[in-house]
């Protein structure tokens, strides 16, 4: 067994390491892996938008000024970026061993703005659809749906896990097993808010620019 | 839960503080570039240059206090896993647009 290692960043627990403690960090870092892995796919369905920036490639349909709108993008934002602050606080609430109902009660705040999160998107893009402005109308709308709806459906998984953990915690309470799981979970969090700095600034700033 | 006063109930402050550090930093980044783009007045090259300053920035904000990679060497293999990803992806990125744009001048 390894000397104990001080326990840092997002470690659900400040004492030194156990096995099941070693266990967790290992499966973190398979996760940071995975993340890595997830962080090239995005960049290359960002790059393919980019070349999907040319005025040849809106096929006489609208270009980026005409479908995005600054409001609906500062909201998203808002709220997503606020969801990760309070992830990060669920994580410090069981780290600190502040009780289950301080963790729950973040993690619900969690859910809720991740759920508003993805009711403002789909009602962006049901707009988009009613204008007729599809996937298939123009190149640029294709990479358009390719990319804003895959970190979507990234949030609305994520979402998912939420209310399994949820569920998890009512069944078996602040378990090794839930901190551990939860843990990758808030990498996952982060991340996502991580790739819609990417979004926002390349697709709505950039686009409107 | 930990009594006030105790070390655990001092790193739980320090840490708070951190991620409202985090927080507060990334909200100021965020709102600076929506609101010169709201307001207008700029130029599109300034202003893209702000966009894409600002974002940079704020991803590594995101890096460093939200997961809580940094220069420490206890955060070595996360940090060295973030760059060589980073450096994968720009080679392909840069590649991919180099190559595209040039086809795109050619055909037009």
């Amino acid at each position: 067994m390894n000397a104990p290692a001080p326990a840092l960043g997002l470690t659900m627990s400040v004492e030194p390491q156990h096995a099941h403690e070693a266990r967790s960090a290992s499966a973190l870092s398979g996760f940071w892996l995975f993340m890595m892995s997830d962080l090239i796919l995005f960049g290359l369905v960002f790059a393919t938008y980019v070349t999907m920036l040319m005025p040849a490639s809106f096929a006489l349909g609208p270009g980026p000024k005409a479908i995005f709108e600054l409001p609906g993008a500062a909201l998203e934002t808002a709220v997503l970026l606020t969801s990760t602050f309070t992830f990060a606080m669920a994580s410090l609430a069981i780290k600190y061993e502040r009780g289950r109902r301080e963790v729950v009660a973040w993690l619900l705040v969690t859910l809720a703005l991740g759920l508003t999160f993805l009711s403002l998107e789909v009602s962006e893009f049901a707009r988009m659809l009613a204008a007729g402005d599809r996937p298939q109308r123009s190149g640029f709308l294709s990479a358009f749906f390719g990319l804003v709806p895959l970190h979507g459906l990234h949030v609305f998984a994520g979402s998912v896990w939420l209310v399994l953990m949820l569920i998890e915690i009512a069944r078996s309470g602040l378990s090794d097993s839930v901190r551990s799981r939860l843990a990758r979970l808030a990498l996952f969090w982060h991340f996502l808010d991580l790739i819609w700095v990417g979004i926002f600034s390349v697709v709505y700033l950039g686009g409107r620019a | 839960m930990s009594a006030p006063g105790t070390p655990a109930a001092g790193g739980y402050r320090r840490e708070r503080q951190a991620y409202l550090r985090g927080f507060v930093l990334a909200a100021l980044l965020t709102a600076v570039p929506f609101i010169m783009e709201g307001t207008g007045g700029s130029s599109r090259t300034t202003l893209l240059w702000v966009i894409g300053g600002f974002g940079i920035t704020q991803i590594l904000v995101h890096v460093r206090y939200f997961l809580h990679v940094d220069l420490s060497p206890e955060r070595r293999e996360e940090l060295a896993l973030l760059v060589f990803s980073a450096a994968l992806l720009a080679l392909m990125i840069a590649g991919m647009l180099w190559i595209l744009y040039n086809m795109y001048v050619r055909m037009m």
